[in-house]
């Protein structure tokens, strides 16, 4: 029997169609949910639940957590080889998306000892910095590729203990929409990773402007996308990061570009 | 009124449809209120906020900055006006005056063994009587649920007598606890006893519990009151609390009030929310209006 499958919008832990009941048909005969502002504030809001308990977890926990979405999605490699074309290219794209896991899965505890630092001051305290995670991340996936491009967004910025609303690509949503199915059975909590699929210029102001989101990640913005998300992102300050060349080596520097540095200068010897 | 009067009352009380009453509910909760008519829904729900505070852990500071809140919700915007009321325990009733005076903004005070209602009608009635010494323009009595729910329905209105007594011309809200109820009859036959018994307005719950207010329940309340109205010409007040976060709820209240009751009952002579943590959602509310742009609690007062 032939099953068809309905894609749907990963939102706070579950599966759901867009509130405004919109489709789109950008990759084949699938109808995908063209997300409303209304599900991007949704998600916002599921992601801002989800960070006080994600971030104060221990990295190793963190680590292990994303080690197993390398597991769940090294699982169903055959379904994302077909997601993605198939085909030689689309093998190694999910080969790479599943290393890209598990080196952001060991980096989680030990980002601080390789971003912290203990600081030489000129009196008598023990003065040291740590990196924290910014908060709510809004990740704008990049077209192409359509998963190696999220992912390797995605898990630095989960990484560092943030949480995330990421825009799928707008042309080839299928695999960013199925991978949010990898990342509901990886023990992630409900809302520390939200979905979204649609249209970027009806989602990207929304996004750019809104007052609880910390960060965004721009790696899949045009030059003028780009301009209007850092218009919009002054509002409030937030840290817009923009992947220049380079962004596609595994790097610490991935997750420390979406952390916040804290300094804390400690009283000694009086 | 005599015994065989108020159980002839009570016995009269027809019962309520629960499946229509639930529909209704569900259906007006939908209705789309935008732009221009969702902030002037704001602007009344704020007027009507009882802005509450009743933990165990309330300190004269804790009320104070409450009080300051409350009169003006979002500092440095005139716009935006003052709440109905500040509603605490009797013993910060003084603390909350002190601060209030000259703002408008009233004063009410929990009373009568808030929340359970266990204690004596001696003591309950004395403690109303202090907190009004204490200057609260406003009383919430919580009524005797053991009582009413074993039929003792001559106690439940002899009390709320006596505590209408005690506050002579100070209004008089009873709250029924809907949640310990049990049924949707119930709650209709607490409210009619309550209002006969001279109660000014009729409030769903403590917050203590919950179930606390439900929109369906405030279907059977408000409809009680429409009847009563009808029929004795009183306009009696009607203040769900409880449970009330986001402006959403509030507007589906107020969306319920104006089909139930009309646009005579939108008023915070006649209309309170009974909520804490409502009043930021709102303010967030107007301000995305405005703005333009999606909000975040990290930009707003912490409560």
């Amino acid at each position: 029997m032939d099953v068809r499958k309905t894609y749907k919008l990963f939102a706070a832990g579950e599966f759901v169609r867009s509130e405004s009941g919109r489709t789109y048909q950008p990759d084949g005969p699938h109808n995908v949910p063209r997300g409303s502002r209304k599900d991007l504030r949704d998600m916002v809001k599921a992601a801002r639940g989800a960070f006080p308990g994600w971030s104060r977890r221990t990295a190793m926990n963190r680590g292990q957590v994303l080690y197993r979405a390398a597991e769940m999605l090294d699982g169903r490699r055959a379904e994302f080889r077909d997601l993605l074309g198939g085909g030689r290219p689309a093998g190694g794209q999910v080969d790479a998306a599943v290393e890209t896991w598990v080196w952001y899965a060991g980096w989680t505890d030990k980002l601080h000892q390789f971003a912290g630092t203990v600081n030489p001051v000129a009196g008598p305290y023990f003065n040291f910095t740590l990196p924290e995670p910014t908060g709510v991340v809004g990740v704008v996936a990049p077209e192409e590729p359509a998963l190696l491009g999220l992912v390797r967004r995605l898990a630095p910025a989960l990484c560092g203990g943030n949480t995330v609303v990421a825009l799928a690509s707008e042309r080839a949503p299928l695999a960013a929409l199925t991978l949010g199915e990898v990342l509901a059975t990886s023990d992630l909590p409900p809302g520390v990773v939200n979905v979204l699929s649609g249209k970027r210029q009806e989602l990207l102001p929304w996004l750019a402007a809104h007052m609880d989101v910390n960060a965004i990640d721009a790696a899949g913005c045009t030059a003028a996308q780009l301009a209007q998300v850092q218009e919009a992102a002054a509002g409030n300050l937030k840290r817009v990061v923009q992947s220049g060349p380079g962004a596609e080596a595994l790097s610490p520097h991935a997750a420390l570009d979406l952390m916040e540095f804290k300094t804390v200068w400690h009283p000694i010897g009086v | 009124m005599s015994l065989t009067h108020l159980g002839s009352l009570m016995r009269g009380v027809r019962s309520v449809d629960q499946v229509g009453v639930e529909e209704r509910a569900a259906a007006l909760a939908k209705r789309s209120i935008k732009k221009a008519s969702k902030l002037w829904a704001l602007d009344l729900a704020i007027r009507c906020i009882d802005l509450t505070t009743l933990e165990g852990a309330d300190t004269p500071g804790k009320v104070t900055a409450l009080c300051a809140k409350g009169v003006r919700p979002q500092p440095g915007d005139a716009s935006i006006p003052s709440v109905a009321a500040i509603c605490v325990y009797p013993s910060l009733v003084a603390t909350a005056v002190a601060h209030l005076r000259g703002s408008g903004v009233r004063v009410a005070s929990v009373a009568t063994a808030f929340p359970s209602g266990q204690s004596f009608t001696s003591i309950k009635v004395a403690e109303t009587r202090e907190a009004l010494a204490a200057g609260a323009d406003e009383i919430d009595m919580v009524i005797d649920r053991g009582a009413f729910l074993s039929g003792d329905y001559q106690r439940v209105y002899d009390e709320i007598g006596s505590v209408k007594e005690a506050c002579g011309s100070t209004p008089l809200k009873v709250i029924l606890e809907t949640g310990e109820l049990g049924t949707y009859d119930n709650v209709r036959r607490a409210s009619i006893l309550a209002m006969a018994a001279g109660a000014d307005f009729i409030k769903t719950s403590t917050g203590k519990i919950t179930p606390a207010a439900t929109l369906p329940v405030s279907v059977v309340m408000m409809e009680c009151i429409r009847d009563f109205s009808r029929e004795t010409g009183k306009q009696i007040g009607f203040k769900p609390a409880g449970g009330i976060r986001t402006s959403k709820q509030a507007i589906a209240y107020l969306v319920v009030l104006y089909e139930t009751l009309g646009p005579d009952w939108m008023t915070p002579e006649r209309f309170r929310l009974g909520a804490s943590s409502l009043l930021n959602d709102i303010l967030m509310q107007i301000q995305k209006e405005r703005s333009g742009a999606y909000q975040g609690a990290d930009y707003f007062s912490v409560d």
